[in-house]
């Protein structure tokens, strides 16, 4: 099977997949070729998508690959789905999921130490959508259950992994003005791949 | 009916303290307690006049509040103690709203990924299954008895309230004694309460009686112990006017 075949192939499997596909899963399919040539492969197919401005785009979501429409289109996807609105996390969830990306494995009760509040209800509807799990028991008194993110996690904030979340210790230096970091984190994604060089982009980002 | 609004205003405690601070521009690490204490109460009571349900960490915290302010009112302990040893009794808290403002500011950044995310669409095939689950749903006869009364349980109560229309006044009765002793000399009491159709008339015709003699048209008269009470006219009141 030359290279070309097997691009196609691999172009056809990211497009009927409904989740993330692993290159271990591709690999299982096309045994003939390298972990390495397959990610390769994507790569390409990704960098088409984007230079030819595709409806498409191949993003690394939770360890895998998967194709997603551009977001430039949403409005029109959206009238498509006149039905499925946008079903946000509410701020409870995502003040007690962000709490959990971090400080996994956490109880309960260290997570109502930081927020000030109860979240029973919002483990409960956090574990619901899958996007929290039971990963354990804390070897202290009343063995209390510990939280953790799950990969469903990963794919719902299209994080490739916990790693592209902000560190908390960048947030520590900038305590007092809130602007800035979230100035500093929606503008450093896109320049991040064009502005390699500079030290002083990277040196903040690593912080 | 009555509502109940519910506003999801602040998170808890914490979030409700560090908008007062952003609002009064304040140095989170010097916080005028007594002021942003008396701030954050005003709020509670605001809640509770729009019957919000307080929870009960935010009055932990009012009394964290309180305990601070108290703490920096009272004169340092007359123990020599090293200005550097003293503890700021606002610390603990200044730390957890530090550490509670970084996660908040995380849980921004998650609330940006998301709605990125949701921009991008991918294959949907978990949506046609719930489609297909749908069409083949058979429902039973007790199925939809059982979803009726559970829509039933969560139909509002109706509150029904009582409203008595005023079927006597004492204004009317007034006027009905006054009309009925210009016919006949007497009447007697018992004759007026057995004519009476139900409890709220016998109580309206009683304080007509009082009204009556309160503005001295009527006498009322015993003729012996026990016997009928009588209603009559005060003809020298008349003769005065």
């Amino acid at each position: 099977m030359d290279r070309r075949e097997a691009k196609n192939i691999i172009e056809a499997m990211l497009f009927v997949s409904d989740k993330p596909l692993f290159v271990s899963e591709i690999k299982g399919v096309l045994e003939e070729f390298s972990a390495q040539e397959i990610k390769d492969i994507i790569l390409e197919l990704a960098k088409e998508y984007e230079d030819t401005a595709r409806a498409f785009r191949i993003k690394e979501i939770a360890g895998g690959y998967q194709i997603l429409t551009d977001p430039m289109l949403a409005p029109w996807l959206k009238r498509l789905y006149k039905t499925s609105g946008p079903d946000r996390l509410s701020g409870p969830g995502l003040e007690t999921l962000a709490i959990i990306a971090y400080k996994q494995p956490v109880t309960k009760a260290e997570i109502e130490l930081i927020r000030g509040v109860n979240v029973d209800g919002v483990l409960k509807t956090l574990i619901e959508k899958n996007l929290i799990r039971i990963t354990g028991r804390k070897e202290t008194v009343g063995r209390p259950i510990l939280y953790g993110t799950t990969q469903e996690f990963l794919q719902y904030f299209g994080l490739n992994s916990l790693d592209e979340l902000p560190k908390l210790e960048e947030l520590n230096i900038t305590e007092h003005d809130i602007e800035l970091p979230e100035h500093l984190r929606k503008e450093q994604p896109p320049q991040e791949e064009k502005m390699d060089m500079k030290d002083t982009q990277s040196s903040i980002e690593g912080g | 009916m009555s509502y109940k609004v519910k506003l999801e205003v602040f998170e808890g405690p914490l979030d409700l303290l560090l908008y007062l601070i952003k609002k009064n521009e304040i140095d989170i690490y010097d916080i005028p307690i007594a002021e942003i204490t008396e701030q954050y109460l005003e709020y509670l009571e605001l809640m509770r006049m729009l019957d919000l349900n307080i929870a009960g960490e935010f009055l932990v915290m009012a009394a964290t509040l309180i305990h601070i302010k108290s703490k920096m009112l009272l004169p340092p302990e007359e123990k020599e103690i090293l200005p550097e040893e003293e503890e700021d009794p606002r610390e603990e808290l200044v730390r957890r709203l530090l550490e509670y403002k970084k996660f908040k500011e995380v849980a921004g950044v998650l609330g940006d990924l998301e709605s990125q995310r949701k921009k991008m669409f991918t294959r949907i095939i978990s949506q046609d299954e719930n489609a297909k689950e749908e069409r083949f749903f058979e429902a039973s006869l007790f199925d939809l008895i059982t979803a009726l009364t559970r829509v039933l349980k969560e139909v509002p109560k109706e509150v029904f309230q009582e409203i008595i229309r005023d079927e006597f006044t004492v204004e009317q009765k007034v006027h009905d004694l006054l009309h009925m002793l210009v016919e006949r000399p007497v009447i007697y009491l018992t004759e007026l309460f057995r004519k009476a159709k139900n409890k709220m008339e016998i109580i309206v015709t009683f304080l007509a009686v009082l009204e009556l003699i309160r503005l001295k048209e009527i006498l009322v008269v015993q003729k012996e112990r026990f016997g009928e009470i009588e209603l009559i006219r005060n003809e020298s009141h008349r003769l005065i006017i």
